[in-house]
């Protein structure tokens, strides 16, 4: 191999897992700025850290990176967020139809505040595992906790959100 | 789960099942204990209606084009400060402590590394990939029998558009695709089933593009088969009989 072929190989192993980072860091962080920067630092570290990759997961491996980025920005700055609030941006609906159109957002609003609130742990396994579908183990390397805490932050994070759409939709 | 009564042990297994992360001697286990337990049955049903609610959500986000820029950029900048083969630079996480001699051996071996690149067996590769998918819940990332979903699944993934193909009805049939990786280099991966044997088909593109015959070959107790066609290189693995993989070869070459 030559110079050449260990970027193009870097680029093509983090690319297919771009949009994956991106949406865990913004999830982790308050905003769009702020993943933006994360993930920036994280591709920074990421090629730094790349001649040691083994070539396998290479998801996982970008993921943990993206996350410990994520975590040192949030503690030398300002701490974690408290609710991640969704902009307009996130939540605009392409359908023709404004009143559903409207109806879908506010769905998708409350159940963005819902899981913006969960503490980051839970927030965290359940981003891995309903949006980007990592396996427990996979969860596990990313946040660096055992399969069975990650079990249960999933149990907590999902227990609690379950509880709060009933209650919403009780109250509607 | 829908009250705080969470007693019966069980509800985290449900959980598990739900994520795909039981086997299926464990999963049938539990579908006989939830007919008779209320409180599974209420886990579950709390449990699949937020799944749908988060996919019907669309919550996820795609990357802005600006970091797809940043990496690009980045990646190109990188390679003037890191002219080091990917396999030499494996070795030089051993640098620190290494001793005088081990250094000198190092040298060697770097020299050896540079000058006369020493290719990955793509037969070892292939098996280890095999093999790693077969650990629950890493064989496939979609699973779908439709190759119109399999396919579409895989864009913007890869820089390459592999071709998926149905061989059903010659009872091969296609149950899903993952993305893998061998040798740093990202291949798509389609799971096909000859009964209850999982077959996986890596593809990537040639650098040779001309078309070669399958060739067979065996290791650990795996059966490969690999050929390029169209410009892709296609390696099937599986544990079935070398007969009926070398038909599963013969069939995907031949189908359009």
């Amino acid at each position: 191999m030559t110079g050449p072929a260990l970027h193009q190989s870097f680029e093509a192993v983090v690319l297919p897992h771009l949009d994956a980072g991106y949406s865990l860091a913004r999830w982790l962080t308050r905003g769009r700025g702020d993943a933006e920067d994360v993930v920036q630092e994280a591709l920074v570290r990421a090629l730094t850290y790349f001649p040691g990759f083994r070539g396998t997961n290479a998801r996982g491996w970008f993921l943990q990176i993206v996350r410990n980025t994520a975590y040192a920005s949030m503690s030398l700055n300002r701490g974690f967020p408290a609710p991640v609030e969704p902009d307009e941006e996130t939540l605009r609906d392409p359908a023709d139809d404004p009143e559903a159109s409207l109806i879908r957002r506010r769905g998708r609003a409350d159940l963005a505040r819902l899981i913006g609130s969960l503490e980051v742990e839970l927030r965290e396994a359940l981003i891995l595992r309903e949006f980007e579908e990592l396996s427990y183990k996979e969860i596990a390397q990313v946040t660096g906790a055992p399969i069975g805490t990650v079990m249960s932050r999933l149990w907590r994070a999902r227990r609690t959100l379950a509880q709060a759409i009933r209650r919403e939709e009780m109250d509607a | 789960m829908s009250t705080d009564r969470s007693t019966c042990p069980m509800t985290l297994l449900v959980q598990a099942d739900i994520d795909g992360e039981l086997d299926a001697g464990r999963a049938a286990d539990l579908i006989l204990h939830r007919a008779d337990c209320p409180e599974c049955q209420a886990a579950y049903a709390d449990l699949m209606m937020l799944r749908d609610r988060l996919r019907e959500s669309d919550l996820r986000e795609r990357a802005p084009d600006s970091l797809r820029r940043f990496l690009a950029e980045r990646s190109a900048a990188a390679v003037p400060q890191a002219p080091v083969p990917a396999k030499v630079a494996r070795l030089s996480r051993w640098r620190g402590g290494a001793s005088f001699a081990a250094g000198m051996a190092l040298a060697a071996s770097l020299a050896f590394a540079v000058f006369r690149p020493a290719a990955p067996d793509p037969l070892e590769l292939v098996v280890d990939a095999h093999v790693r998918s077969l650990q629950a819940g890493h064989l496939e990332d979609v699973i779908s029998t439709d190759r119109h979903t399999v396919k579409p699944w895989f864009e913007g993934k890869l820089d390459f558009a592999p071709p998926v193909k149905d061989l059903a009805v010659q009872q091969f049939p296609l149950t899903g695709g993952r993305l893998d990786v061998l040798d740093g280099r990202p291949v798509a991966a389609m799971v096909y089933r000859r009964g209850t044997h999982p077959i996986n088909l890596l593809v990537w593109p040639a650098k040779d593009t001309a078309d070669r015959d399958p060739v067979t070959e065996e290791k650990s107790g795996f059966t490969t088969v690999h050929w390029v066609q169209n410009g892709m290189v296609l390696w099937a693995v599986s544990d079935v009989e070398r007969a009926q993989l070398e038909e599963f070869a013969h069939l995907w070459k031949s189908t359009p």
